[in-house]
């Protein structure tokens, strides 16, 4: 029978999340389950109407398995729309306090929601999406472990759904982009670890002798997130039936725990793993080699061994032991070369399909997206210096090295990748429209200018002014007088995350219409088609 | 056989290279976390440190579910401009019973590490309902829900338990009075002498203006009168907790 056991095994579940959501001992728990409750209850009502009592049609073994990876790709760009929108919504709430909405919709409360929508539903699908398609492809072996794909791939959309009503709730572990509570963090540790045999035992039946480098990065990213998440979210709940746990760490240690975790969550959610999208979508669209073989060595394990050190860098000046964050500096600073060793290795695979730039809007989102890494990885080593951090820290200075990162680097390379794989997975000629590629591509990139540009001038006003002194000795500006300054520029930060989500959902709709297999009819980008010559 | 040329064997052995990224990436994190767990001066000696009164730590729950650390810090740092601002600059050993931490990474907000004493309860109040009626200037959103909330714990002495497990000091006759503590702190017709004997400094009587009710209010307010207080910079020596 198709789905039986899947059908049972989801009966349970629901029936055990409805037995919680009646037992709780504490009312947003209670609502929580209640969500689960309907959330798999939902799942399991679709499964029930598509079974069939027939034997399933034999699967062909042979061909790579992609419905996961469509799947992904769907959710990527929905996640991505959520939470780029989410995040729209709370600039806006610190340009005009009177949008927040208490309880549900205060800032407090959506903040997270927008930082795991975009780290982890967004790009955590991206992620999924794209190594389960590169390491089918650079293997040539299919998935590893039958429906374990689908598993993976369902339970870690329940485990969005799960931390983003959480937050709603008010459920938070208050560990920023940690902040799931103990039982969703046990769910995301199964999940984490099917991906990992997943990915592990897809490389393990390869075809091909060697493993490809874009397989290393993805590998070292799921290994040390594994790591990460377990360590950090060690904690002791209250009650097994109510949502609020305490961390097994306090104070200091419990502080450099979260940031060696927060840190490497940028270190290898956002860089490993996107790296490796690097590595196979910017030569495939590029149709160029890799640049060099030894580079990616070197700056491989540079990369991995350096970014697990930077962690103490958040927590200059602090009560965090002086020679922690000195070496969190050292370290920090140390990092700028391997990270520039990956965007000259990702840029100069171009050598000798420069020219593209011109006519291929996606490895133009490529390109971008490996400048911004750059970019990125340079402010980074200067904001840890602790006096520059003196300055930066606690402004919006760092908001705005984050979004530079984000929207620059992971965004426009995912968008990259999805734009690569969106007519190969669905047998389309090509995508529905080249054109509405160049309008994303400059409304991100714009976006982004706009966004970083505005957050750099009010993080620096605001760290001057919270030190300017008069000549009598005395603070020039009280808090609150700083707080008004930041107006113009949240307005304007606001118009900035617009305009990147604008260019979202064009994407959302160019990937829409492609799936449906339509095309769009236009003239082709100036100097993709050798322009006629008269003849001599 | 260069170096380079060895690393093939590691590119055609995936678990050779997953031990290897594995243990590659260990090594940062021992290092530098590790030592703070047995490292003596990781934290200073001082006096007046206790744990969260039931009803503080109830408050500070509410703190962490409304997600204020996004905007506030509980961390001065030790320069001249935020010693002004703040106070004395916060020391490890006043963040020795928070689990989880509370630094915070972001002031949208002014840091609130000594914010408690500094206001009296019903400016508290008045602000937490409606932030904009005595700072104009201020874009926090408004919390008038905690209010009509009450309190909602079927057995609070199970929070204090956890707390224990990871390293609180909490005696068993603290454990033993949580729940009668919590509303004690907050009910001006209650005999709160136990709950100032137990935890000293804490803030007793009606703090929302309601003394009807215990309510989440009562609770937020409390722990944030407390905050900063415990240490006596009077009698603290910088010299001696210098580290």
């Amino acid at each position: 029978m198709k789905f039986g056991t899947e059908i049972v095994v989801l009966s349970l579940f629901a029936f055990a999340a409805l037995v919680a959501a009646g037992f709780g001992v504490e009312g947003p728990f209670r609502q929580h389950m209640g969500v689960l409750f309907f959330a798999v209850a939902g799942f399991t009502a679709i499964l029930l109407r598509n079974t069939d009592f027939k034997p399933a049609a034999p699967i062909d073994t042979s061909a790579y398995m992609d419905g996961p990876i469509r799947y992904g790709a769907i959710a990527t760009v929905f996640w991505g729309v959520v939470g780029m929108l989410v995040g729209v919504i709370i600039a806006l709430q610190l340009a005009y306090p009177h949008l927040n909405i208490q309880p549900w919709f205060n800032f407090g409360r959506l903040r997270p929601l927008h930082t795991s929508g975009v780290v982890f539903a967004f790009g955590g699908n991206a992620l999924l999406c794209t190594s389960l398609y590169v390491v089918q492809r650079t293997c040539r072996a299919r998935l590893f472990g039958g429906k374990l794909a689908w598993f993976v791939f369902w339970g870690y959309q329940l485990f969005i759904v799960m931390a983003a009503t959480g937050y709603l709730l008010g459920i938070t572990e208050a560990r920023e982009y940690a902040e799931p509570e103990w039982y969703v963090d046990l769910w995301l540790t199964i999940v984490w670890v099917a991906y990992l045999i997943l990915f592990l035992g897809t490389i393990l039946k390869r075809k091909e002798p060697h493993i490809y480098v874009a397989n290393w990065f993805y590998l070292s990213f799921i290994v040390t997130i594994a790591m990460l998440h377990v360590v950090n979210n060690l904690s002791m709940p209250a009650s097994f039936l109510g949502s609020k746990s305490y961390s097994a760490f306090s104070g200091v240690q419990d502080a450099l725990t979260q940031w060696w975790y927060g840190h490497n969550a940028v270190g290898f959610f956002l860089t490993a793993g996107f790296l490796g999208m690097m590595y196979y979508f910017v030569p495939k669209q590029a149709n160029r080699p890799v640049y060099s073989y030894r580079l990616s060595i070197v700056h491989f394990w540079a990369i991995i061994f350096l970014y697990i050190w930077a962690g103490p860098h958040h927590l200059h000046y602090t009560a965090l032991p002086d020679w922690a964050q000195t070496l969190g500096m050292a370290f920090s600073i140390m990092l700028w070369m391997p990270s520039w060793g990956g965007m000259i290795n990702g840029l100069m695979t171009l050598s000798g399909a420069w020219d593209k730039l011109r006519t291929d809007p996606i490895i133009r989102m490529m390109v971008m997206a490996v400048a911004f890494y750059g970019m990125s990885t340079f402010e980074g080593p200067i904001m840890s210096i602790k006096t520059v951090n003196s300055l930066s820290h606690y402004t919006d200075w760092t908001i705005g090295h984050v979004h530079s990162g984000a929207l620059g680097w992971v965004g426009m390379i995912s968008f990259g990748a999805i734009y690569y794989m969106v007519p190969k997975l669905w047998n389309r000629e090509r995508l529905y429209s080249l054109r509405l590629v160049t309008w994303h591509f400059w409304l991100a990139t714009l976006g982004i200018v706009v966004y970083a540009a505005v957050m750099w001038v009010s993080g620096i006003m605001q760290g001057l002014m919270w030190r300017e002194y008069d000549e009598q000795g005395f603070l020039v500006y009280s808090f609150a007088e700083t707080v008004a300054a930041m107006h113009p520029f949240y307005v304007m930060r606001a118009i900035g995350g617009a305009m990147y989500l604008t260019g979202a959902l064009l994407m959302a709709w160019n990937v829409t219409m492609t799936i449906l297999g339509h095309q769009r009819e236009e003239q082709p980008m100036p100097g993709s088609e050798p322009a006629l010559r008269p003849a001599e | 056989m260069g170096l380079m040329d060895k690393h093939a064997i590691i590119e055609k052995n995936a678990t050779l290279l997953l031990v290897g990224s594995l243990l590659v990436v260990t090594v940062g994190g021992i290092v530098e976390i590790a030592p703070l767990f047995y490292l003596d001066n990781t934290i200073e000696k001082v006096e007046g440190m206790r744990p969260y009164s039931p009803l503080e730590l109830a408050g500070r729950n509410i703190y962490v579910r409304e997600g204020c650390y996004l905007c506030h810090s509980q961390m001065i740092r030790p320069f001249r401009d935020e010693v002004e601002r703040y106070g004395h600059y916060s020391l490890a050993a006043e963040s020795m019973y928070d689990h989880p931490f509370q630094w915070g990474s972001k002031r949208t907000g002014p840091d609130l590490a000594r914010v408690g004493n500094r206001y009296s309860n019903e400016w508290h109040v008045q602000h937490l309902m409606d932030p904009r009626s005595v700072v104009p200037e201020s874009i926090m959103p408004r919390y008038a829900f905690l209010k009509d909330a009450p309190i909602e714990v079927k057995d609070f002495s199970t929070h204090l338990v956890a707390n224990a497990r990871v390293g609180v000091p909490y005696s068993d006759d603290m454990i033993a009075h949580a729940n009668a503590d919590l509303m004690a702190q907050a009910d001006p017709n209650a005999d709160a002498s136990g709950v100032e004997k137990r935890y000293p400094k804490a803030k007793v009587g009606d703090l929302d203006g309601n003394p009807q009710q215990v309510t989440e209010m009562d609770a937020l307010v409390a722990y944030l009168q407390m905050l900063g207080t415990l240490v006596d910079f009077k009698t603290y020596d910088d010299a001696a907790g210098y580290r």
